[in-house]
């Protein structure tokens, strides 16, 4: 019966992904609460470091978390594929409003992206709009190829898992 | 496997990063055509036309094939789909991401409920 649940919401938020010209990439969503609720899960580390990075799918755990979400603030994420080596992302947040939207850098490579997260109130429900722009057409090219280089692990799972739907 | 289709992934970016080939590839998509009627439907010198068609062909996007005096241009599909492959994993991440985020959300609700409900 939860199963059910589930799916049927699922089919009213889809998770959209679409290329915007040759340097973005936005991905939406729609939550079914207010932005405010939407804003505190994405901004406190511990709620953040429980969805952002979900094991089951990816392999890889988000194991170290610092977030301090005001404009001009940093943050600096560690990722584990299980062994003893992380990755390390970091950056700082260029605007945050809260409730509204947070603005940050992607600093751990060259040419990174500007992230754009918005939060818009849709009569008590929120459209997140996540929003990825490179500073040039190459850096993105260069993002896809060092994300897929870097996530391989996640990758497969996410090819067994769609194998495994098929089945 | 991602590992074998990073190179083409990459020229294929880099093939579409431009607006005239995303029309050709657009163009092609509803018929072959070929490098002539290409270049006057996109008013550009042939040797132009012949440039973005090869950039195309090398990202495996296009497909040429000469009969007589008349190259003629055919829409591939190799690493388009590597391309959406891509793209559909990265949408994959997100949903789990967002349905992650949504058991979160649930919690959080239902917390303020019951503190609501509490006092």
């Amino acid at each position: 019966m939860e199963q059910q649940g589930i799916s049927a919401d699922d089919a009213q938020n889809r998770t959209v992904v679409e290329r915007r010209g040759d340097r973005e990439l936005v991905v939406t969503r729609t939550f079914n609460t207010p932005p405010a609720t939407v804003f505190r899960a994405w901004s406190q580390s511990d709620l953040f470091q429980r969805w952002w990075m979900p094991r089951s799918v990816s392999g890889i755990a988000l194991v170290a978390c610092e977030m301090d979400v005001r404009t001009g603030g940093k943050y600096r994420l560690e990722f584990s594929a299980g062994g003893s080596d992380t990755v390390a992302f970091y950056g700082k947040y260029l605007e945050v409003v809260p409730d509204e939207r947070i603005v940050w850098t992607n600093d751990e490579g060259e040419e990174g992206a500007v992230t754009t997260v918005t939060f818009e109130d849709r009569d008590g429900s929120t459209l997140l709009t996540f929003h990825e722009a490179y500073p040039t057409s190459a850096a993105l090219e260069e993002a896809v190829q060092g994300s897929a280089a870097g996530l391989p692990e996640q990758l497969d799972q996410l090819g067994e898992m769609l194998a495994g739907m098929a089945a | 496997m991602v590992q074998c289709i990073n190179a083409p992934l990459d020229r294929t970016f880099a093939a579409l990063s431009d607006a005239t080939r995303r029309g050709i590839i657009e163009q092609l998509a509803r018929a072959d055509a070929s490098i002539t009627s290409l270049a006057d439907h996109f008013q550009m010198t042939l040797t132009g036309m012949k440039k973005h068609v090869q950039v195309l062909e090398r990202a495996g996007l296009v497909i040429t094939q000469k009969v007589g005096r008349v190259r003629t241009c055919t829409l591939g599909t190799r690493s388009l789909s590597a391309e959406a492959e891509w793209i559909e994993a990265y949408r994959m991440l997100f949903e789990a991401r967002f349905e992650a985020l949504d058991e979160i959300i649930s919690e959080m609700t239902q917390e303020e409920n019951d503190g609501a409900a509490g006092h």
